[in-house]
């Protein structure tokens, strides 16, 4: 009885909190609280430290730029974790917008609902120091000769295929740790990820890592564009889409990724 | 004289009886089955996240898209199961008679076949294709050497290898030493005994509980896409993350079945045939 | 030929044979009779080298083959054991279960055994069922394919332990007609047997046992129509 009513006089507190004429009145999974879900674990530069109530890195910026524009404060955020599979499944959601690279297809858009893109993303190839001086000036006509790999769940995995066409079979793997496993085990020459955490790898994680070039977004017939992930037909969406909308037009999205993102000037362009 | 005597063609009260037993049996089974199956085509729907999960798992569209490309991957599958199992055969058969060698000059090969079965058959396979998979390679062996085909599939050879030699010294077991005397007798050699008499039998004697070992196989090669091959269970998990859909492991799952179920009724087929034989 | 001095055999406490001395004649046909347990099978299996002694001396064609590490196989060639319960091999034709031992040991191919097995197979009435499995034929037709293949061997000497107390009554004879036409030929023969009569019509000495020692032997006259031991008569009275 007494959990029931605090339950209650939160949410009254909540809503009151809250203008009722808000676009996102009523539609969240607690009403006066945003519900976002991310990785598990979250990686560098999209969240730091694993910690996106931080606010630091670059989807955890965005996160709450977008929250405080559709009336929500930073502490009426929560973050919840899901995987890939979870984020996808049938059934109720525990998460109003769930964003951890999720790139925009019209495959995808079938069963789940994407928000406008929050960040356009160029794919960059990342090899190691040895492989680099071998190949020398990276054309298509080298590369396919590579031995490739991605991540099987990211975008790299069907862009390999579909951008290179590599002559060996592509070489698939769970996780960012494994890729990197793979490619110093020389097992694969090199593996195509997003830009930022290509730059990461090769920066942090891979010995002697390096990047041959990168295949920049607004080259690409269709451009790997990260989107909030939302329950099909969810009536939050327009919300979303209005705030993104809106820090686009403000140029408050270009600060943030200025602000975590890496440049990629000094990677070549692959033609 | 009994009735069936004056009249073969009258079956006899008993063979009477019998078949009218079994027409009701036969009738009690298929009104039962049937109101099961009903059951679940009513009842499934009806949940109120069916739609979502219909739309999740048994997707039409999805489906077609993607099973060709499943078959494709499922190929692989074949050809990774196909030259594992032959070398699982010989590791095991091999590792199943070092466990019980006598001559004290080979106890060290004895030796390393009991722990190699303690060990291999103590650990999951995931974890020995993880860590054969990566871990000899990333010794720094020269390509194509290191290749995750090679080390992946040793892997299951290893796990697959330690249940087979289980089972085949469990057939060796199984042979009552008046098989050995007997060759023995003869002037056979220890080790003719052993090729010519124990094993034949032995490996007759384990061959269903080798064949459910040979389903397993079959199903765990999907196992090795965790260090790399792109085959049928990764390529859905590819399809799954492309079109945020459930249904390519539907798809997965029924190109399974289509090789493991017949595979399943042919090892229990042959266990009904060993126990008719041995009554 | 053969010729047992002092045979010792324990297992763990048990001790079977207790001193065990028998002189066996080439052409001679010896048999053991005596209660159950008393040590006839190890005595048998003992002389065939299965069974290792623990002490005492087998000399067999002047060499002491009772010698610890002395290598059994060759020996095991001469010298052929019939067991009760036939022991083929189920998983080979009886044609097959009698050439595997001379083509592995003798290097005899099968072309080159076929003729004189076929042989032996008629010569003891069973040329129709050379190419049957054991499970296809009766008890005596399998013990009489188990001598055939002891026999292809060409031993000098055959051990029979009780081959046909697993048989029904109305099989024990053929199998015992086997045996009629082996002591003809002037195969060397020890035969552990629960058949009196057989023994009394065609055995050359008759060795009673009792808890691992030979108690008495002798003729088949001297041992069934006049035994010296007391223990004798009363099993003599229990079987006859
Ligand atoms: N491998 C063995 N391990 C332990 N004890 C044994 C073994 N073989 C035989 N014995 C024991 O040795 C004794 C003699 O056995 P054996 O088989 O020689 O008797 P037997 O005279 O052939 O009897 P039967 O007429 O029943 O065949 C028995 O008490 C038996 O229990
Ligand atoms: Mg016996």
């Amino acid at each position: 009885m007494k959990t029931l009513m605090t339950i209650l006089c939160a949410s009254l507190a909540g809503s009151a909190a809250f203008a009722d004429n808000h676009c996102a009145a009523g539609k969240t999974l607690t009403d006066g609280v945003l519900t976002i879900a991310t990785g598990n674990p979250a990686y560098y530069p999209w969240v730091m430290d694993d910690a996106p109530e931080s606010k630091q890195g670059f989807e955890a910026a965005v996160a709450y730029a977008v929250a405080n524009e559709m009336g929500f404060a930073d502490d009426a955020v929560t973050w919840v974790r899901t995987s890939f599979d979870e984020a996808i499944q049938p059934g109720a959601k525990n998460f109003d917008f769930n964003l951890q690279q999720y790139s925009i297809t019209p495959e995808r858009e079938e069963t789940v609902d994407f928000s406008l893109p929050y960040y356009s993303s160029a794919m960059a190839v990342l090899t190691t120091q040895s492989v680099a001086e071998k190949v020398g000036e990276p054309t298509i006509e080298v590369l396919k000769g590579l031995l490739w790999g991605a991540g099987a769940s990211h975008t790299g995995a069907t862009m390999v295929g579909q951008v290179i066409a590599p002559d060996q079979d592509v070489l698939l793997y769970n996780d960012n740790t494994d890729v990197t496993a793979a490619l110093q085990a020389n097992q694969i020459d090199a593996a195509l990820f997003d830009l930022p955490t290509a730059l990461y790898l090769s920066a942090v994680v891979v010995e002697n890592g390096a990047l041959l070039g990168q295949f920049p977004a607004e080259r690409s017939e269709n451009p790997d564009q990260f989107g909030m992930l939302m329950a099909d037909g969810s009536a939050l969406k327009p919300c979303v889409d209005e705030a993104i909308q809106a820090l686009t037009d403000s140029g408050k999205l270009a600060e943030i990724e200025a602000e975590w993102l890496q440049g990629a000037t000094g990677v070549p362009v692959i033609q | 004289m009994t009735k069936a005597d004056e009249n073969p063609a009258m079956p006899g009260r008993r063979a009477q009886y019998e078949a009218a037993l079994r027409r009701r049996s036969l009738w009690v089974a298929g009104v039962s089955t049937s109101l099961v199956f009903l059951a679940i085509l009513v009842l499934v729907p009806l949940a109120p996240g069916w739609e979502a999960v219909k739309k999740s798992f048994f997707n039409w569209g999805v489906f077609s898209k993607t099973f060709p490309g499943l078959l494709d991957a499922f190929l692989l599958d074949i050809a990774i199961f196909s030259w594992c199992a032959p070398l699982i055969a010989l590791l095991g058969l091999f590792v199943a008679i070092c466990r019980d060698i006598q001559k004290p000059a080979l106890y060290p090969l004895r030796l390393f076949a009991t722990v190699y079965t303690d060990v291999f058959r103590g650990l999951p396979v995931i974890l020995v294709i993880y860590l054969v998979g990566f871990g000899i390679p990333g010794l720094g062996l020269p390509r194509p050497w290191n290749s995750p085909y090679i080390w992946g599939s040793l892997a299951l050879i290893l796990v697959y290898a330690a249940y087979v030699a289980e089972v085949i010294r469990s057939g060796i077991g199984s042979i009552h030493k008046s098989q050995s005397s007997a060759a023995l007798s003869l002037g056979l050699s220890n080790a003719d005994t052993m090729r010519y008499v124990i094993l034949p039998q032995a490996l007759r004697n384990v061959l269903p509980a080798n064949m459910n070992l040979v389903v397993a196989l079959q199903k765990d090669v999907a196992l090795l896409s965790f260090v790399g091959p792109v085959e049928i269970f990764r390529q859905a998990g590819v399809y799954k993350s492309l079109y945020a859909s459930f249904t390519p492991y539907v798809g997965a799952a029924i190109i399974f079945l289509a090789i493991t179920i017949p595979m399943t009724r042919f090892a229990d087929h042959l266990m009904n045939k060993r126990r008719k034989q041995e009554q | 030929m053969l010729s047992l001095k002092n045979i010792q055999k324990a297992f763990g406490d048990h001790h079977v044979l207790r001193g065990i001395d028998l002189e066996v004649a080439k052409g001679e046909m010896v048999c053991l009779i005596g209660a159950s347990g008393s040590g006839k099978s190890t005595l048998l299996r003992a002389v065939n080298l299965l069974d290792p002694v623990d002490d005492g001396e087998i000399w067999f064609d002047g060499v002491d083959i009772a010698e610890p590490g002395l290598d059994p196989q060759p020996i095991r060639q001469r010298i052929g054991l019939v067991f009760q319960s036939f022991n083929l091999f189920p998983h080979m034709s009886a044609a097959e279960n009698v050439m595997l031992a001379p083509r592995r040991v003798k290097g005899l191919s099968r072309t080159a055994q076929r003729g004189r097995v076929e042989e032996l197979f008629d010569r003891f009435g069973l040329g129709h069922r050379i190419d049957h499995y054991p499970d296809q034929l009766s008890g005596g037709q399998q013990q009489r394919v188990a001598i055939i293949r002891a026999l292809a061997m060409q031993p000098d000497i055959l051990l029979f332990d009780e081959i046909t107390s697993a048989l029904d009554p109305e099989l024990v004879a053929e199998v015992l007609d086997v045996l009629r036409s082996l002591r003809e030929e002037g195969m060397t023969m020890i035969l552990a047997t629960h058949e009196m009569g057989f023994a009394r019509e065609l055995a050359d000495k008759v060795c009673f046992l009792e808890g691992g020692r030979i108690l008495e032997e002798g003729t088949p006259a001297q041992i069934f129509d006049a035994p010296r031991e007391e223990r004798t008569r009363q099993f003599l009275s229990q079987v006859l």
